[in-house]
């Protein structure tokens, strides 16, 4: 069924009796030729791309819960291209292309909102690396703008420009960067792979894989074996225990960050503004709530829930820096669970196991990255190499040392990017 | 979370920074080659259940913990001073 | 309108207010709902899609309607309940989400189109054209969503936060609550009783029921006393614990009363971080509303609020009230306003074998299918057996049952437990180690069961915690069973609401459903059930119940979504209370800071320090003028600036060498006593994480120093490096940093100036370059060290921090008189540019000691942290990016720090990016621009002519690619 104004309207005058189910709920078949390990919105439009791209339609798409549940549904919703180092520039620069086309695309309007992202700026040294990253993103074909503090002020006057902390000095502003409707990207991809065939399984949790002399036969389920001639791990915070099935013990560490969100208020913040001195990133959603964020709690964590440390610590970055938002009311935190690797960077590559494909490391950036994460992880998984947006994603780079990007430069801790 | 510090008593982990886990004491020999450099440094099991990690109470004692720690519930079961810990091994 | 009984008011005290720009009178005791329903006020707000007029709903803080915004100017609030809003006098609220008025909407126009509004549609539609959402439907849909509008300025009124312990925290001070307070107040405990509402007593105060043959709030207010006088009990009312944290830690929220908070200085609300080592969570129950046609009609309201605001506010909501339940709530509720006098048209129970003895009109067996009445309700139709009656009322009170309280116990990802018998979730014991619950939040639903179960959890904690019970009475009261036949929505045609803040009804669960979003996560976010600012707590159970018949499931297998902290919306102002302005992060003042400002030096931010930029003169218009003429001065006569905020830290003990030979690349215990030597600091990755010269004061006794930025995490890896790597080691250190205050004299007389202060003139011999060792200044004992940062003939002298501000006077005076004078950032940092020094402009956390061209520095002789990781084949090499220096050949002379390098003739595109620029300046010394940047084998690219653009800043340079030691390579001047 296509979606339209005009769909709705005829439903509407018609006591919405034809509206049919978004994606079919099948029974796991025995063999595949692609088993997709996770229903999050990576795995999601991985299968999406295998289908529309590789014309490849006999995947499973397997979730242990309902498609959806972890981290695409969890995030502050930043979409942006504003990366600064090689490999990274060229990978979010495809994902924003995609997603500028994504409702056309998938005929589901995910609310991709260019509204802007502003990165703020409270000293000298702090400028000259904003330049540094812009011109990097001009040099990639994206957009960046250096603000002056004049600038800045003139684009979000509700900032405390005068009794702040750290003086805003200035800010690269990205016009094309935004928001966008989170539940329904992974909602989106999720009908449009299941309307190219894909059986999305959810409920079915993956307990084992198999690997019969150095290949991937398949996988054990808690709704039976399924063999496959591939499987890709897309599971984010979980990727440690499912790469353990198959005997690897990965690069990265589980970490909590928390979400917040207010009640309901009329439009005050057109952008996504982040604040430079105190991790805090904060946009409104079309609903009229205040959606920001932090850090991460800091400590290693499966329980999608956090401490009132850092909540606390997110709104103080809010009261220093838009004190205007302080009579807003937080309505709602939650956590998700993050894949952090050692250089914040992720990593979509083979393995030393044939048929077996990894696809984890989003640390907390996982969201903007979904369609190109799918588009380049189906590449790699139907042609078995790298999309050429995707081809420093490797995970041998913190063995050898080549190709790192540490964009924070705090070095190999995984909690600190 | 509330972290027992052997020196300080139980304290706030607002107190205390994390590092990650307690396999950071097992410093490899310089030679012991990049796949042992590799596993110590950013390879982790990574566990959903128990496990031992790293704090340091900065804005207490200054003491590095290893706090016996469980990643699904948060609950804390112990903490013990590292270089007592490493001390033991040693 | 206001009853003619005594009710919780005090009439003696008129209180004035204004509702919508309308006056109105209440009494103090009043909230702002109950004063509202007092002066016969039905339409207190807009729906948030349909904009359809609506009503109080509730009493209590899960109120989904009564959303209002208090106060004016910068003291405005939104979508505050009105139902929980104490009145006072002068009180000045707004209705919200409606234009031009309340009464006149024109987005009610909305709930015409609603056949085309349900669930999901903007999923299905405004696709097209593209760029329509962002110019079109996003603006007009942004406008019409939202509740409240912020005031627009800053916030101007205080917030607090504060820290309390206590052995044992109970939440809700209703009979369980008090219970068990009493009994472990008595016994001992230290106990911190909260309550949200502005006394204690809980549903008491709502109901005419006795304890102990008493009024209950009478007894609550006896036993409330008791509590009082207990030095070991704290009541905290107007206090909610918004959330249940990890090791006993619970967030509460404190609201001043309006007479309090008006004082000068004092908080309007309070964030607590409650840690105790038990609570008991005794918080009640919530009330339910059926799903039936137009169940959102202003007038319609939940049984139990009703009760309240007859019982306890004296007011009713209407003249002729209905009431409609399935439980015998229904029939106290009726009772109760008989008792009040209003008049009851029509009890209807929708239990078949009920009945009643109360004098009113009855309906077993039957149910409200619809509510009638545009602004406000006029009638209900009423299904029974024998068809459908229409009774005239203009309140309807309905009751479906009570949920638990339970969100506290889910805080920490429990998950509740489906209680047929209650046809309500129940909590499950220990999902919050530590926590128990009693009364109705555990499903005990009489006012004996509240009283027994305050009781025995209180017992239950003390025993636990080893303290022996003193024997407490348990008082006597009702002990009436609940007998509930379920019942969530009445079938029918039309819109049976939900979640009345979200507008979903009945209709939208289904459509979810149909379309398999059948997930209960899935239907919740798809027709944003629950997602309002009452959480669901009037909705869900409701939802999830339709969505469980929808979808053939039964209700346990469809379960809950998450209930997530907090429990009530808490204010930004109150979570980050300390930190607007300045108050963000700590402020650190060096001892020069009183001199440095008196001389007009603008004080700029560097980590938590002030340092000035500049020490600008007369006749000095820009800030380069002040730099050129500062770096002039320090290159030829002297120069005095402040540098202590470097990390200073003190190693001592006869492992010191041994513990700086593994902290550093280079070798330290080869060091001379009263030498200084400059050090490079790996992070174990192999990547360059700080440097700094190190002095040897004694054979065990170091001072090292550490960049500005990074003496923190320095210190933190000095601890690791020690406790968890290397403990045998026998060393100790400590952060001196602001117990030494210390100053750079840079400059060919720099010498002549401090022989002027030391008691004992220094010369070449006596102290040699990167000399050390203590002096007397002018009495007091202190420092010198022979080290330069500006490349010049230099010192840095320390002095106890107390003496810091006179020595730097001192200094300045007479680095004046030799024709210098204080120099500040931008000059020290063109010098050290000048010099081809790096700053973490340059190591900046990527960059490793090959890059930076100090390999060499990292011995062959020992280990270090990092050694081994910096060996990894991919952290040196000529495809890495080394730093070099540059300087512009073309017609454009200026160089920017940001840009980046390119071939000369290749495009300034990603795939030819060859390098970056970290640090420009213009030098004074040299003439013209020059520039620090690490470029592809840049060491190898020395004489090369390259392009360097910076784009945004839209300029582009022709440069030359030099050594980055731009003047005095041979170093002769800091040595001489």
């Amino acid at each position: 069924m296509r979606f339209s104004g005009l769909r709705v309207l005829t439903e509407g005058l018609t006591g919405n009796r034809g509206w049919r189910p978004h994606w079919r709920d099948p029974d796991p078949r025995p063999e595949y030729d692609i088993v997709i390990i996770g229903g999050g919105g990576h795995g999601l439009s991985t299968a999406y791309y295998l289908a529309r791209e590789h014309g490849l339609s006999n995947i499973a798409v397997l979730e242990k819960g309902y498609i959806g549940g972890g981290n695409v549904g969890r995030n502050t919703t930043i979409v942006r291209a504003n990366y600064g180092l090689p490999g990274n520039s060229e990978f979010y620069s495809h994902s924003l292309k995609l997603w500028e086309g994504l409702e056309q695309e998938l005929n589901y309007n995910v609310m991709m909102s260019q509204r802007g992202v502003l990165n703020l700026c409270h000293s000298d040294g702090q400028r000259d690396a904003f330049a540094r990253r812009a011109n990097a993103m001009v040099n990639q074909g994206d957009d960046a703008i250096l603000l002056d503090r004049a600038g800045v002020r003139r684009l979000v006057p509700y900032l405390d420009f005068d009794n702040i902390r750290f003086p805003i000095y200035g800010g690269l502003y990205h016009p094309r960067g935004g928001t966008a409707r989170h539940d329904a990207v992974a909602w989106g991809y999720a009908r449009g792979a299941d309307g190219r065939g894909v059986d999305i399984v959810q409920n079915c949790e993956v307990t084992g894989i198999d690997i019969d002399n150095g290949r991937v036969t398949g996988v054990q389920t808690s709704r039976g074996a399924i063999r496959a001639k591939k499987v890709g791990i897309v599971v984010a915070g979980r990727s440690g225990q499912v790469a353990a099935m198959a005997g690897m013990r990965l690069p990265v560490e589980s970490h909590i960050l928390q979400a917040f969100v207010t009640e309901g208020l009329k439009p005050v913040i057109d952008h996504v503004v982040t604040f430079g001195m105190g991790h805090f990133y904060i946009s409104q959603s079309d609903k009229g709530g205040l959606v920001f964020g932090g850090d991460l709690d800091f400590y290693a964590s499966y329980a999608q829930r956090g401490n009132l440390p850092m909540q606390e610590h997110v709104m103080e970055a809010a009261m220093t820096l838009m004190p205007v938002i302080g009579k807003a009311r937080v309505l709602r935190s939650w956590g998700g669970i993050m894949d952090m690797s050692p250089d914040g960077s992720p990593i979509i590559d083979r393995t030393h196991i044939d048929g077996l494909y990894l696809n984890c490391g989003w640390c907390y950036g996982g969201f903007k990255a979904v369609p190109a994460s799918g588009n380049c992880f189906a590449h790699l998984i139907a042609q078995d190499r790298p999309h050429p947006a995707a081809t420093r994603f490797r995970l041998d780079r913190f063995r050898t040392g080549v190709g790192l990007m540490d964009e924070e430069g705090t070095g190999a801790q995984h909690n600190l990017h | 979370m509330r972290i027992p510090c052997p020196i300080c008593g139980s304290r706030d982990i607002r107190e205390f920074d994390y590092m990650g886990h307690a396999q950071a004491l097992d410093r490899p020999d310089p030679g012991a080659g990049a796949q042992a450099w590799d596993d110590y440094l950013h390879n982790r099991d990574n566990p959903a259940g128990p496990t031992r990690d790293l704090w340091f109470h900065g804005m207490g004692c200054g003491a590095w913990l290893v706090v016996e720690r469980d990643t699904v519930s948060h609950e804390v079961t112990g903490a013990t001073l590292a270089r007592d810990v490493k001390g033991g091994a040693a | 309108m206001r009853l003619d009984k005594p009710g919780q008011i005090d009439r003696t005290q008129p209180l004035s207010f204004t509702f919508d720009g309308r006056e109105y009178s209440g009494f103090a005791g009043d909230t702002l709902a109950s004063a509202l329903i007092a002066s016969n006020v039905r339409v207190v707000g807009r729906s948030f899609k349909y904009h359809r007029p609506r009503g109080v709903f509730t009493a209590g803080s899960e109120e989904p309607n009564a959303l209002v915004t208090i106060g004016q100017g910068a003291a405005a609030e939104p979508n505050l309940r009105a139902t929980t809003s104490e009145l006072c006098e002068g009180l000045v609220a707004r209705s919200q989400n409606r234009w031009p008025s309340l009464d006149y909407d024109l987005l009610a126009l909305n709930d015409l189109f609603a056949p085309f509004l349900g669930a999901g549609f903007y999923y299905k539609t405004f696709m097209w054209p593209a760029k329509l959402w962002e110019r079109l439907y996003e603006p007009f849909i942004r406008r019409a969503a939202g509740l409240g509008a912020l005031s627009g300025a800053p916030n101007a009124d205080h917030y607090e936060k504060a820290y309390a312990h206590c052995d044992l925290l109970v939440i809700g001070a209703g009979p369980a609550g008090l219970m068990a307070a009493l009994a472990a107040g008595r016994a001992g405990l230290d106990v911190i009783l909260a309550d949200e509402d502005v006394r204690t007593g809980g549903r008491l105060n709502a109901e005419r029921i006795e304890v102990d043959g008493r009024p209950g709030a009478d007894w609550a207010e006896t036993v409330t006393d008791e509590l009082r006088g207990m030095g070991n009990v704290r009541i905290m009312t107007r206090t909610t614990v918004t959330g249940a944290y990890d090791g006993g830690t619970y967030g509460a929220l404190e609201r001043l009363s309006p007479e309090v908070a008006a004082r000068t200085g004092a908080p309007r609300e309070c964030f607590w971080r409650i840690a105790t080592r038990r609570a008991i969570l005794a918080a009640g129950a919530l009330e339910r509303p059926v799903a039936f046609r137009n169940n959102d009609r202003p007038g319609v309201m939940m049984a139990g609020a009703l009760r309240a605001y007859v019982n306890r506010w004296a007011v009713s909501p209407g003249k002729t009230v209905t009431v409609f339940g399935n439980t015998d709530d229904a029939h106290r509720t009726a009772a109760d306003l008989l008792a009040a006098g209003v008049h009851v048209a029509a009890l209807i129970d929708a239990r078949p074998e009920a009945g009643t003895d109360l004098p009113v009109r009855f309906y077993a067996g039957a149910q409200v299918v619809n509510a009638h009445g545009r602004g406000g309700l006029e009638a209900i139709s009423i299904a029974t057996l024998s068809g459908i009656d229409k009774v005239q009322t203009d309140c309807l009170a309905m009751s479906g049952g009570w949920n638990p309280t339970l969100h506290l116990t889910c805080h920490m990802n429990g998950r509740p437990d489906w209680s047929p018998a209650l046809a309500a979730f129940v909590s499950r014991d220990g999902a919050v180690p530590g926590l128990l619950t009693a009364g109705a939040c555990r499903g005990d639903f009489s006012t004996h069961g509240c009283l027994a179960g305050g009781l025995a959890a209180a017992k239950a904690v003390l025993k636990d915690l080893g303290k022996r019970a003193r024997a407490t009475d348990l008082p006597v009261a009702e002990d009436a069973p609940y007998r509930i036949s379920p019942l969530w929505a009445v079938p029918g045609k039309g819109r049976a609401w939900l979640d009345f803040q979200n507008d979903v009804t009945v209709k939208d669960v289904k459509l979810a459903a149909t379309e398999n979003y059948s997930s209960v996560e899935h239907m919740k976010r798809y027709t944003t059930q629950g997602m309002a600012p009452d959480q669901g707590k009037n909705s869900n159970v409701n939802a999830l119940a339709v969505l469980a018949d929808a979808t053939g499931r039964g209700i346990p297998e469809t379960g809950t979504t998450t209930y997530r902290p907090p429990y009530v919306p808490v204010p930004i102002a109150a979570l980050g209370a300390g930190a607007q302005g300045a108050g963000f992060a700590p402020q650190r003042f060096t001892t020069s800071h009183d001199l440095s400002v008196e001389m007009g030096a603008p004080m700029v931010e560097a980590g938590l320090w002030y340092r000035p930029g500049w020490f600008p003169r007369e006749g000095e218009k820009t800030w380069r003028q002040s730099c050129d003429r500062e770096v002039g001065m320090v290159r030829e006569a002297v120069g005095v600036c402040d540098v202590s905020t470097l990390g200073k830290i003190d190693v001592q003990g006869p492992d010191a060498p041994a513990f700086l030979d593994l902290l550093y690349t280079n070798m330290f215990s080869t060091l001379k006593v009263g030498r200084a030597r400059y050090g490079l600091m790996l992070r174990e990755d192999g990547h360059v994480m700080d440097d700094g010269t190190t002095a040897r004061l004694g054979a065990h006794h170091y001072l090292m120093t550490t960049t500005t930025a990074a003496a923190g995490q320095v210190m933190k890896h000095m601890e690791f490096v020690h406790q968890c790597l290397a403990p045998q080691m026998d060393v100790s250190f400590i952060s001196v940093t602001e117990q030494w205050a210390q100053f750079a004299v840079a400059g060919p007389k720099s010498r002549d100036l401090l022989n002027g202060i030391l008691d004992d003139p220094v010369d070449g011999d006596s102290f040699p370059f990167m000399a050390c060792g203590a002096v007397s200044v002018m009495g007091v004992a202190g420092r010198l060290f022979r080290i330069s940062f500006s490349g010049e003939h230099a010192y840095e002298v320390a002095v106890p921090a107390r003496y810091g501000d006179s020595l730097f006077r001192l200094l300045v005076d007479r680095a004046g008189e030799l024709g210098g004078g204080a120099y500040g950032m931008e000059a020290l940092n063109v010098l050290r540019i000048e010099k081809g020094f790096i700053t973490h402009a340059e190591i900046h956390g990527r960059t490793t000691a090959f890059d930076i061209g100090m390999e060499r520095m990292v011995s062959a002789k020992k280990d270090c942290i990092g050694k081994a990781m910096a060996a990894r084949p991919g952290l040196s090499g000529p495809d890495r990016e080394q730093l070099v220096g540059l300087v512009p050949t073309g017609a454009v002379k200026k160089l920017t720090a940001g840009a980046h390098l390119f071939d000369a003739g290749a495009e300034a595109v990603r795939k030819n990016d060859q390098g970056y620029i970290t640090s420009a300046a213009f030098s004074p010394t040299l003439g013209h621009f020059m520039a620090l940047g690490f470029l592809k084998d840049g060491r190898a690219r020395h004489g090369e002519e390259i392009r360097m653009v910076d784009h945004v800043r839209q300029i582009e340079a022709r440069c030359r690619v030099v050594d980055p030691v731009f003047f005095d390579p041979e170093g002769g001047r800091a040595r001489g």
